[in-house]
């Protein structure tokens, strides 16, 4: 598989784990540096993966075995899935980097120590091809992510943190139950073996619940995403970015890599489930967003619906449904993270996140008021950015298995451009009443050089898809091929017939409608 | 003959016993020889420990004075790692003990002797036997308890453990009279045979009894009342080594029991099992919750660990024991770290500091303690990648194995709840603003075992894996 056999992966983990071992015990004007280094160096590595990561060759590429660890097999590898998801994560820690350089202070070797190692266990729960050492990468991020919010976080930082840590960690311990059971059942905890393995169908339906509990949670799915808006505004600029950018997309990467591959009946059978929380979650969150006052607590509810359309589109069983669900999750990554950013930026100025107390400022920061827009648009969803391709693939998916959800899953975008142009025109536009919001600097050249890659792959995404849908095109058919037998339906009758001679043929209704149970 | 085979199959307890009266005569000789004698104490655990190990990997299995005790991979294991413990406590007890002005020889002494009383714990296949050693080990123990005399806490401590272990011994010398009753001798094999056929209900009160008396020692709930007064009282390096060597052998010892003389009937003693252990994990984690002194936090904490450790017996499975010795060995070890980084809390004029509001905002002025700490809690609470995660895993793996899948899910929910305080630990020492009452440690022994403890508790830990999963499984089979 790996030209040279260097195994990239253990390098790109071991990289972040040194720097944050080295971060520990140096001085601030040192820490900083080591860890932009190290993140850099990362992705340096995650382009040259990138490029030699054959879509057409083995399914899983630049494995790795070692059975250091007696049970626990030190197993990794990637597929184009768990690829664009690396990507995504190394692209954007050298800008988390770059976020905290002026605005984190205090204790900075132990901020630049706990990033490097979040970055580390990201890494290694994409890649991971072992269930357990999986769940210790799953699971141990939520160490660095809790000190981060806790020392680094705002005023009710410690409600967040406990909140975050607990809520998702009783939402894992069930899951290491049904994997100890898995793995018991299969006789192996390799996940390429586990992803062929047919599980007796009631017992997938156990297994599938207590998986979902966990990924749920991450995800996170209503109604359990009340952490999220408080760790989002407690957090720091670039935990925000980290928490919406990749660790709520383990929840949807769980779902793909686990719950429907391992369990596709009981995936089938939780259609309406999954669904109905996510209609509920579209409109309800979508709702909440549009009355909030603070800036980051609306970008936080907004991640709550677009995860939702996440969850719809890979719940469709089909090629178009998945492929949109992850080019959802990988804009949302870049653009929720850019517009955590976006607010950063104005927060480090003001330090306030209150939108009343910003107005007009596309007078006085134009630049930004420019970048700020467009990550705007492609929160919306606007056609030539990254959030158009995702949510039309998702929904054009999931029509073909649920009309009325579809319907409901799409007012979401209509909510979603009403809140956020309306969080836009309360800050960027309309008279200039705060004489210090007015007052600001434009953009410097550090928060350029973090807005504007971003920027860049937002458009790209929204130009030319196909970059991103080439290296997962392949794993999602194989995906699509394996839960092919439990597909439902689906309601919507489409024909693949030639338009001009479809009026002359009958009709037969679907014997039994599966999805019809979701509304 | 027999007697001279019998002699060379308890070398360790013979060197301990050997060494605690030489170490006696020696006290007696030399005034204010404290130190010496806990360096020669911590020796002689070494030899012990030396002799155990080199028959840790063998499954030899040799029956010592008529069936009284045997020489087995399983009972090798829980002394190495009894001793282990033991001679960590002395290491770290000096600087305590000489500042609490109670540093006398009798400290070391009476840890060796109470180690003999564990060997012969872990190694009892009679319950004569095993009656003689738990009385030996708990009498040390009742004395190291109120070691401190002039302090009112210790002796309060030494009076309190000694009443209620009275009782606990009360207790299971009942239920052993009842067992020997009713099956007609006190050998575990003979127990054993006459199990298999019928059970009784005298039998029944038998071991029901039994198991109390030892759910006391292992501070199991329902019967776990005494663990944090105790553990408050008592000093700190004696609560360390209450909370690691003796937990060791009783729970050791309960295996034994269970599997050895009650093994044909699972059925009788599981239920029994399954509720002491999740009685213990959530009282255990509820309990702790309020604390303000981290002993008394201490004290929960092991409560809800034997809670998990018993999950492991309740399966009465081989892979369930080995489950539980790799919990142990991990446990020993969190628990141990634990108490050195309290006994490094002490206040600038030298006074030991054990409450929450002394650790706030410790990673400020002690970085490396509060860390150190930190690992030991995320560690004690089971977060991967810390080395505690690994125990907790086996555990419920052997559950999940057995079918015990609702005491599994039941047991790692309420983990949760055992999170929320080990979290409080963390939070006060990292979130909260610094107290700065804690001083630099001076005593370097400290600081370099609580390195070793943390490193052993960080991911390095899991390179530990293979050798520990090969020496628990060969001492599992030893017990069936």
């Amino acid at each position: 598989m790996n030209a040279a056999d260097i195994p990239v992966l253990s390098i790109m983990l071991a990289i972040p784990m040194v720097a944050a071992a080295l971060c520990l015990f140096v001085r601030a004007e040192l820490a900083r540096p080591i860890a932009l280094g190290a993140t850099l160096a990362n992705f340096i590595l995650g382009v040259v993966l990138w490029i030699s990561y054959d879509p057409a060759g083995a399914q899983w590429q630049f494995t790795e075995s070692a059975q250091l660890f007696g049970p626990i097999g030190w197993k990794l590898g990637i597929d184009g899935i768990s690829l664009t998801l690396i990507m995504l994560s190394v692209f954007l820690m050298p800008i988390c980097i770059g976020a905290s350089w002026n605005s984190i202070q205090k204790r900075v070797g132990e901020y630049m120590a706990a990033f490097l190692l979040m970055e580390t266990l990201m890494i290694g729960v994409f890649a991971a091809q072992d269930l357990l050492l999986f769940y210790i990468f799953f699971e141990a991020g939520l160490i660095p992510m809790y000190l981060i919010i806790g020392i680094w976080g705002g005023q009710d930082r410690i409600y967040a943190s406990y909140k975050f840590f607990l809520y998702t960690l009783l939402g894992s311990v069930v899951m290491l139950i049904a994997m100890l059971w898995m793995i018991q059942f299969a006789g192996t905890a390799d996940i390429p073996t586990l992803l062929n393995t047919d599980f007796p169908v009631p017992a997938q339906t156990l297994l599938w619940l207590a998986f979902f509990a966990s990924f749920a949670v991450k995800m996170p799915m209503w109604p359990v995403h009340t952490w999220l808006p408080d760790a989002h505004v407690q957090a720091p600029t670039a935990g925000s970015v980290i928490l919406a950018g990749v660790l709520l997309k383990m929840g949807g990467y769980g779902f793909l890599r686990f719950s429907l591959p391992m369990f596709p009946e009981a995936s089938a059978n939780f259609i309406p489930l999954v669904f109905g929380l996510s209609m509920v979650a579209v409109v309800y969150t979508s709702l909440v967003a549009l009355v909030q006052q603070d800036m980051k607590k609306l970008i936080a509810y907004s991640s709550v619906a677009h995860m939702a359309i996440v969850t719809v589109g890979l719940f469709t069983f089909n090629q178009q449904g998945i492929e949109g669900a992850i080019i959802v999750m990988l804009s949302h990554g870049l653009v929720s993270g850019a517009l955590f950013l976006c607010v950063g930026v104005i927060y480090d100025r003001l330090r306030t996140r209150e939108i009343s107390r910003y107005g007009g400022i596309s007078v006085n920061m134009p630049k930004y008021a420019l970048l700020f827009m467009l990550f705007t648009m492609a929160s919306v969803g606007l056609p030539g950015t990254s959030g158009f391709v995702g949510e039309f693939l998702s929904l054009a998916g999931a029509y073909k298995v649920s009309t009325w959800a579809t319907l409901i899953a799409t007012t979401g975008i209509i909510l979603g451009a009403g809140y956020m142009l309306y969080l836009y025109r309360r800050i960027a536009f309309g008279p200039q009443v705060n004489a210090d919001a007015a007052a600001m600097q434009d953009i410097d050249g550090r928060e350029m050089w973090l807005l504007a890659p971003i920027a860049i792959v937002v458009l790209w995404m929204g130009v030319y898809p196909e970059t991103f849908l080439a290296p997962i095109r392949r794993d999602v058919a194989t995906i699509v091929d394996r839960i092919e037998r439990a597909a439902p339906a689906g309601d919507s009758k489409l024909m693949a017939v030639d338009p001009t001679t479809a009026r002359f043929r009958v009709v037969h209704e679907p014997k039994k409608d599966v999805a019809e149970g979701s509304h | 003959m027999e007697l001279n085979a019998s002699l060379s199959l308890v070398r360790p307890e013979i060197i301990l016993s050997f060494s605690a009266l030489a170490l006696l005569l020696l006290a007696a000789w030399k005034d204010q020889a404290g130190r010496l004698i806990s360096i020669l104490a911590v020796a002689a655990l070494g030899a012990a420990a030396a002799f155990t190990a080199s028959s840790l990997g063998s499954g030899a299995n040799a029956s010592a004075f008529d069936g009284l005790m045997v020489n087995d991979a399983f009972g090798n294991f829980s002394k190495l790692l009894i001793y282990i413990a033991a001679a960590v406590s002395l290491t770290i007890a000096p600087r305590f003990l000489e500042k609490a002005g109670a540093m006398r020889a009798e400290y070391p002494v009476l840890i060796v002797l109470s180690c003999v009383g564990m060997g012969i714990m872990v190694s009892a296949t009679d319950l004569a036997s095993l009656y003689i050693g738990l009385e030996l080990q708990s009498l040390s123990a009742y004395v190291l308890a109120s070691f401190v005399r002039s302090d009112g806490r210790s002796a309060e401590a030494g009076l309190k453990y000694f009443v209620l272990g009275g009782l606990a011994s009360g207790m299971l010398l009942f239920g052993a009279s009842l067992v020997y009753g009713f099956a007609g001798s006190t050998s575990f094999a003979a127990i054993g045979l006459a199990m298999d056929k019928e059970v009784g209900l005298g039998l029944i009160f038998g071991i029901v009894f039994i198991l109390s008396g030892l759910a006391f020692k292992i501070s199991a709930a329902p019967f776990h009342m005494w663990t944090p007064d105790v553990y408050e009282g008592a000093p700190t390096p004696v609560t360390a080594f209450f909370a690691s060597a003796p937990k060791v052998a009783a729970i050791a010892l309960l295996m034994r029991v269970v599997l050895e003389a009650f093994g044909s009937q699972v059925l009788v003693w599981q239920q029994i099992i399954i509720a002491v252990a999740l009685m213990s994990i959530i009282i255990g984690a509820v309990g702790a919750i309020g604390q303000q002194n981290l002993k008394r936090l201490m004290a929960y904490s092991s409560i809800n660990n034997v809670g998990f450790i018993l999950i492991g017996l309740a399966t009465g499975t081989e892979q369930g024991i080995a489950a539980m010795l790799v919990y142990l060995t991990i446990y020993v070890a969190m628990t141990l770290g634990g108490f050195v980084c309290l006994m490094q809390l002490k206040d600038k004029d030298g006074n030991y500091r054990e409450e929450f509001a002394d650790i706030a905002g410790l990673s400020k002025t002690r970085p490396a303690l509060a860390a150190a700490f930190a690992i030991f809690m995320f560690s004690l609470a089971g977060i991967p990648p810390l080395f505690g995660f690994w125990g907790k895993l086996v555990v419920f793996n052997a559950a999940v194995a057995a079918g015990l899948l609702p005491l599994a899910v039941i047991g790692i929910s309420a983990s949760v709840i055992g999170a929320f305080y080990y979290l409080k630990v963390v939070k006060v020492m990292y979130f909260d603003d610094a107290a700065d009452v804690i001083a630099e440690s001076d005593d370097k022994v400290l600081v370099w075992t609580g390195g070793i403890l943390a490193a052993a508790n960080s991911p390095l830990g899991y390179f530990a894996i293979p050798a520990l999963g090969v020496w628990t499984a060969v001492a599992a089979e030893a017990l069936f």
